[in-house]
């Protein structure tokens, strides 16, 4: 056992118990981030705020929300809008931060790929990372039923028949899945359980999976230099701060950090509180009804670049195209062939690949919101096809890639 | 030796037993996730069919889905393909167009142009005939037909009759 003596204080105390010292320079202030950065490093800590906002304005909502057939939409519509004081609140931060999420999650992803930040020993940090937004995409489908408003109904329809596989008619597991021939109470239920509990439940144990996957490799920089950190560690200890290419976690990188965030949160609250109904679809104001389909349905925009991709072909090919979109991201460090990790401005046909796939998956969004008529079925047609050639021909084109 | 045969054993019978109770506790969670008794037994729906107008698309209700009835004159049935004719349901010498109205692509309700006798499903654009037979993708067939029976004046949907196996059996619907 170890010695403990009579504590001096109550840091002390808690020090001999927990070495809350020790945890602290392990956490925070000896925890090593590069200097070269730019405000593109915040994003991981905007989403760490952004799931703590989800939590807080989950909690207060599932205070009065019903997950029953016949109350759910008024307990949202009415009880938790109309009645409860400042109900409104918690459901515009809710549903503007759960878009606003996978905002920033593209921006997140999209900077990885262009910085290179999926290489070297950081393919862990991407793998989870992907998992995550895997995981995120379930909790926000299934969030999106609770209300139990047209939309909701008739994208867990669609979104649930995905499971039949085509014409592999895997009914039995649709039918298992909603726990009746058609969305219903069970249906409700089952989805409600997974959106408050076992969802988030999985988020947090990735996001700590997803930080500790960086302790190692650690944050990537704006060159891909490699960073010797003991070295650095000990220039920046023994009193050279302004030589050292790293810094503290905290406070020097969380004070530019809380610099981004803070400029976030006006831009976030502006929607909060001015600009909302573009994460509540007005469709959503009607209450389910199975015998209606509404006149266009198409999921949140966060999902509108893989539902174009189901889109324009026949159901097995599209179902197939579906699953290579919703996993070929996570194969990326695999299928980069250079071993350069730098940006992809000086990574020669890489740059063009990167920004055209940026262009087209902006593409496939607008697309997606589009009705599937004409000219547009078309430009989905090929914008689909565009996507998978791409990262078909990703291993080719950086295998060749020169030395940056 | 004996000793470690001894850990040996004991190791695997544990791993046995908890692998015995790991099997047991997936069977019951799958079955906990499975549709009920109650949502099974409401599976059974009756139309009366003689209540019905020639030539309008009537929506009923049966498991929750919408199923799209038809009746039909002696002289839309002749101007029929075969194919189309096919599909018919013939109760009491009347032919009924009787099919699930839910898109075989991702399960949408599609709407019926009562002018241009056809239907276009708003999610994904498939189109099919008055029939309910498929005429542009991606829809990868012609709209299911539900299980029935015929009795009489009565189809019992969610009953399989000599009528529907038959239909199955030709492929006409699933």
């Amino acid at each position: 056992m170890a010695n403990f003596t009579k504590a001096t204080s109550v840091k002390d105390w808690l020090n001999q118990r927990l070495a809350i010292e020790k945890v602290e320079k392990v956490m925070a202030s000896e925890y090593w981030i590069p200097k070269n950065i730019n405000f593109l490093w915040a994003m991981g800590m905007i989403l760490a705020v952004l799931f703590t906002l989800l939590v807080i304005s989950g909690i207060f909502l599932l205070m009065y929300y019903q997950p029953n057939v016949d109350t759910a939409f008024v307990s949202v519509n009415y009880t938790i809008m109309s009645e409860v004081d400042f109900g409104w609140l918690w459901r515009h931060i809710h549903a503007v931060a759960s878009s606003v999420t996978f905002l920033i999650i593209y921006i997140h992803m999209f900077t990885a790929i262009y910085y290179g930040s999926y290489k070297k020993g950081r393919e862990m940090i991407w793998v989870t990372g992907m998992l995550l937004f895997i995981t995120f995409s379930a909790e926000a489908f299934s969030g999106y039923m609770l209300p139990w408003g047209q939309m909701s109904y008739w994208a867990g329809m669609v979104i649930t028949n995905i499971f039949s596989l085509g014409d592999l008619q895997f009914n039995g597991l649709v039918e298992w899945i909603r726990g009746d021939y058609v969305p219903g109470q069970a249906f409700l239920n089952r989805f409600f359980m997974l959106h408050v509990f076992l969802l988030p439940l999985a988020i947090m144990g990735l996001i700590g999976l997803h930080f500790a996957a960086l302790r190692i490799p650690h944050v990537n920089n704006q060159d891909g230099e490699e960073i010797d950190f003991e070295a650095e560690s000990k220039k920046y200890l023994d009193g050279d701060k302004k030589g050292s290419k790293v810094m503290r976690f905290a406070n020097d990188f969380m004070s530019k950090d809380i610099m981004v965030l803070a400029i976030f949160l006006i831009f976030f609250f502006y929607l909060v509180f001015f600009h909302y109904t573009f994460a509540l679809d007005p469709v959503n104001l009607d209450p389910a009804d199975g015998l209606v389909t509404p006149a266009h349905i198409y999921p949140e925009w966060y999902f509108l670049w893989s539902y174009e991709i189901l889109r324009p072909f026949s159901v097995n090919i599209g179902l197939i195209a579906f699953g290579f979109a919703q996993v070929i991201f996570l194969l990326l460090p695999w299928l980069d062939r250079s071993p350069n990790t730098v940006p992809a401005s000086r990574r020669g046909l890489f740059k063009y690949w990167f920004w055209l796939m940026l262009g087209n998956m902006i593409a496939l969004t607008a697309l997606g919101k589009l009705p599937p008529e004409g000219m547009y079925s078309t430009l989905g047609l090929i914008s689909a096809l565009l996507f998978i050639v791409m990262w078909l021909a990703l291993p080719f084109i950086t295998k060749n890639e020169k030395k940056a | 030796m004996k000793e470690s045969s001894r850990r040996g054993f004991m190791g695997k019978a544990l791993g046995a037993v908890a692998g015995l109770g790991a099997i047991g506790s997936l069977v019951a969670m799958k079955k906990t996730w499975d549709p009920l008794p109650s949502v099974k037994a409401a599976g059974f729906t009756t139309l009366d069919m003689s209540v019905f107008t020639v030539g309008e698309m009537v929506t009923e209700q049966w498991r929750g889905k919408p199923i799209f009835v038809m009746k039909k004159s002696a002289e839309m049935v002749a101007k029929q393909t075969e194919e189309q004719s096919a599909r018919d349901i013939v109760v009491n010498g009347t032919s009924y167009m009787v099919a699930i109205g839910l898109c075989t692509h991702l399960g949408c309700i599609p709407a019926y142009k009562q002018k241009e006798e056809y239907f276009l499903c708003a999610c994904h654009g498939a189109t099919f005939d008055s029939a309910g037979l498929v005429t542009k993708l991606p829809a990868p067939r012609g709209l299911d037909i539900p299980p029935f029976k015929i009795d009489g004046n009565n189809l019992i949907l969610g009953e399989v009759g000599p009528e529907w196996q038959a239909l199955k059996d030709n492929g006409i619907t699933l």
